[in-house]
């Protein structure tokens, strides 16, 4: 197998990274066994750098208490019960599901059998965040391998009370098996009265994907039945006794600063406190409606310093472009400069990609409690990066890693957008002056004003193509929006291809896909323009220029699936395609649109989606993901853009703030290409990346007119 | 003031500013958590629960009001064990991911059938148009309503 496919790690784009995080490893071993009863526990050490990238350092802090390139662990409970840990959180995309399967798979026991203990701080080994596809290309296999380990643990055991030699041994079905002599013992009698921990090597090889028997197969996510009964509680759901509800007084534009505040008569308030510490001002009480009351009881004056405005973002993105740095964000191949002079074709066209919100339907939120004596401190709360937020909190009330202990409650969903502890560390503040639990959650107009955004961007793209349709240059500047996704799938001999960092005016940080949404809507759109220059049919004319077999194989499963090429039936019918690779994945995209020649309302019909990341571990999971993504595009394709203007968000509420509803969804058929032969990668974001460009080309085809922004048409075409 | 209210078929008094929403009521009064708080504004229909066979968003609705009707909320739908058959074609479809929404597009499609046992398809669009699912669960859930009128119309018969 290619080196490159079983060693691919998806690199993290700056935007999703703020900070290294620090190593930590706090559950001494006697603890795992006080906490989960005897049994055995196998714990791997990464042997690859990939393995330690996303779950060990190679620094070791001060407080740490066991080696640290420790990847993951494993319990093989006295009763059977498995139970495996990851520091990756749940957050809709479905991993509690597929990591469980395949632990299931690895260790040879039924699905059932599998517990997953997720983003806890104090029982989960450290972990980046879950971000930028990585849970299946990285966790997985470790996963795997701790299995594949505590496996072969199993066996040596049964093989000395047997006396035979392990190569001898079966292990299927929770138990291991003689065949020779017909005797078996069920992995719970093997792990009765042992209190066995072993730490070994990364097991390799795994179960490859051919031979798997739970992994594959369209398991239904675990723990349905709480989510359909409202059971399920999430972060915003927890209620420990005396719990104080949270509120922080906002400032009245970014960038204000706090002058005076006036907090007498708040506190003066029953039940309640107030903390004032910088420009931090709060107030807990017993109830919201009473936190409220005291935070309108508080007067503050603000100073405010202008701010750009959304009229102006994409000039002000061009003008601020911080001076290159390096080689790092920059791509450069031949000569531009002689691919253009020998174009038959040219084309020079500019993009602007508006900031977004994440808006997950669960707010940012946070419980926090402390100790007695105040030196501990736990938080249940809905973030990425449990680790992240837990190094945050350590930092800002300044306490060791081990008295910090970060909880992650599957969340009501993230997108990108809960890398960070807001909502953590304003509860813990709280609660540490009212002496009580507090809960903070944010408000929807909090959420859409005080979280980070999308970044907004502007992509500039000069190319050169000979008279057959053969590409014969490439320049590509994006200006802010972010390089992941930046790279061009098609074969050039001269290109450039650049990222140029910008202070952005807003808060901005991940999202789902990320900038790969918007460097493939603009590249996908102005290869359309390049096709209509050489006068050859999309698909015809990017098959020509494309070496990647995976992403050809897309692109034809998705035409054959959409019917392209298609004859139009009526006026304002357009197709258009959009497809690319990112983070292990490919996608291809085809979309129907219908825009009214009358009102200028553009209507997406139809959507075609082919996909591929590999083996599939979960098809029903993975079909969910890439219907999901599509919708969630659809928003950010045609119609969601933060309004804002010296300071305020205009649009901080979804009355304001259109994201898809029913009446946008369209016919969505979705093919997934399964590559039992290749390594499997994430899948919850690129599918999203070919749809903006599909749509865009699709209404080019339907009016002649090419648009350039993301959002396409908030408020139709005009005609 | 004390407040009378009927949830899920049980009685309570609660003390509260009657113009609280009967969404704070429901979840930090009496521990009714599976009724989302998403918005604040009825845009987003996670707080929807009935009030009589009304589906309101429990948000806008002050507490002083809801006094009058029986209230149920998504912990109400379960009878003996077993789930609404609307709970059910959702755990059949798989309609949920992040199922932050869940609870709201449940209590939504039950009121839709209390209503309209047989709903076309743009019947249902239209009637869950205000309830937001960020993960895009759309398609599922239109084909769990779509289940679910066929179960209810087989159980009522």
């Amino acid at each position: 197998m290619n080196e490159l496919l079983t060693n691919f790690v998806p690199e993290p784009e700056r935007y999703e990274l703020r900070a290294g995080p620090v190593h930590h490893f706090e559950l001494a071993r006697r603890d795992f066994f006080k906490l989960l009863g005897a049994g055995i526990a196998i714990f791997t050490v990464a042997k690859d750098a990939a393995a330690l990238q996303e779950s060990g350092r190679a620094r070791r802090a001060p407080d740490e208490t066991l080696p640290n390139d420790i990847t993951s662990w494993l319990h093989v409970a006295e009763d059977g019960t498995v139970t495996a840990f990851t520091g990756k959180v749940e957050i809709g995309q479905n991993i509690r599901t597929s990591l469980a399967q395949s632990v299931a798979d690895e260790l040879r026991v039924p699905f059932e059998s599998v517990r997953m203990v997720m983003g806890d701080t104090f029982l989960t080994p450290f972990d980046q965040g879950t971000f930028g596809s990585r849970t299946t290309p990285t966790m997985t296999p470790q996963l795997r391998r701790v299995a594949s380990a505590a496996r072969d643990l199993l066996v040596e055991q049964a093989a000395q009370r047997w006396n035979v030699s392990t190569d001898k041994l079966v292990a299927a079905d929770a138990k291991v098996t003689d065949p020779a002599s017909g005797k078996s013992l069920r992995y719970a009698q093997l792990t009765a009265g042992q209190s066995l921990a072993r730490t070994l090597p990364d097991a390799d090889p795994v179960t490859p994907p051919p031979q798997w028997t739970i992994a594959g197969k369209a398991v239904p996510k675990v723990d349905a039945r709480a989510f359909v009964t409202g059971k399920h509680q999430y972060t915003t759901d927890l209620r420990p006794p005396n719990l104080l509800y949270g509120k922080v007084l906002r400032a009245p534009s970014f960038g204000a600063s706090l002058t005076s505040v006036d907090i007498s008569a708040a506190q003066q308030q029953t039940g309640v406190t107030v903390v004032r510490d910088g420009n931090f001002v709060a107030a807990a009480a017993p109830s919201e409606r009473a936190a409220d009351k005291a935070l309108a009881a508080i007067h503050a004056e603000w100073k405010s310093d202008p701010q750009p405005s959304a009229a102006e973002i994409f000039t002000y993105l061009k003008q601020n472009a911080e001076p290159p740095s390096g080689e790092r964000d920059k791509t450069e191949k031949g000569s531009v400069k002689d691919g253009l002079a020998t174009a038959a074709h040219h084309l020079e066209e500019t993009y602007n990609i508006a900031y977004i919100a994440h808006a997950p339907l669960e707010p940012r939120a946070a419980v926090a409690e402390w100790s007695d004596d105040k030196t501990k401190l736990t938080v249940w709360t809905g973030t990425q990066r449990p680790f992240g937020v837990r190094d945050e909190l350590s930092d800002a009330f300044h306490l060791p890693h081990d008295h910090v202990r970060v909880i992650v409650p599957d969340t009501g969903a993230a997108y990108g957008g809960k890398h960070t502890g807001d909502a953590a560390l304003e509860a813990a503040r709280l609660a540490r002056a009212a002496n009580r639990p507090v809960k903070i959650v944010w408000t929807r107009e909090e959420e859409f004003t005080w979280a980070y955004f999308r970044p907004a961007g502007v992509i500039e793209i000069k190319s050169g193509i000979a008279a057959d349709g053969t590409l014969t240059a490439w320049e590509f500047h994006n200006y802010n929006s972010g390089s992941s996704g930046i790279a061009t799938p098609y074969a050039v001999p001269n290109q450039l291809i650049q990222f140029h960092y910008v202070k952005s005016p807003l808060r901005q940080g991940s999202y789902r896909g990320l900038a790969a949404t918007a460097n493939h809507f603009a590249r996908e759109s102005h290869m359309d323009g390049l096709a209509r220059a050489a006068q050859m049919d999309s698909l015809e004319f990017r098959l020509k220029n494309l070496a990647d077999d995976r992403l050809r194989a897309v692109f034809q499963a998705a035409a054959k699936s959409f019917g392209w090429p298609r004859a139009k039936k009526q006026p304002g019918q357009g197709f258009g395609m959009g497809g690319g690779l990112e983070k292990g994945g490919y996608v291809a995209t085809f979309a129907e649109v219908a825009v009214d020649p009358a009102s200028g309302s553009v209507r997406v019909v139809r959507i075609n989606t082919a996909f591929e990341c590999g083996a599939i571990v979960n098809p029903d999971g993975l079909r969910h993901q890439v219907l999901g993504a599509n919708i969630m595009g659809l928003g950010g394709a045609l119609f969601e853009a933060i309004n804002f203007e010296n300071g305020h968000i205009l649009n901080a509420r979804f009355s304001r703030y259109r994201v898809p509803r029913f009446r946008d969804i369209p016919e969505i058929d979705v093919v997934l290409v399964d590559r039992k032969d290749i390594p499997s990668a994430g899948a919850g974001e690129t599918p999203l990346v070919g749809l903006a460009p599909a749509i865009g080309n699709a209404i080019c085809d339907a009016t002649g007119t090419r648009l350039r922004n993301l959002p396409l048409a908030p408020n139709g075409i005009k005609a | 003031m004390s407040i009378a209210l009927t949830v899920n078929k049980e009685q309570f008094s609660v003390f509260s500013d009657p113009d609280t929403p009967l969404l704070f009521v429901l979840r930090d009064e009496l521990g009714l958590t599976g009724t989302k708080y998403g918005c604040g504004e009825g845009q987003c229909g996670a707080c929807t629960v009935l009030l009589g066979d009304t589906p309101r968003r429990s948000c806008q609705l002050p507490v002083s009001a809801a006094a009058a009707k029986p209230i149920t909320t998504i912990e109400g739908l379960e009878q003996d064990g077993q789930l609404h058959p609307v709970q059910q074609a959702f755990l059949d479809a798989g309609a949920f991911q992040c199922a932050y929404c869940t609870s709201g597009m449940i209590m939504s499609s039950v009121a839709l059938l209390q209503h309209n046992p047989r709903p076309t398809p743009p019947e249902i669009v239209q009637s869950l148009q205000g309830n937001i699912c960020r993960c895009g669960t759309h398609p599922r859930i239109l084909d769990a309503v779509q289940h679910a009128s066929v179960a209810l119309r087989e159980r009522a018969r």
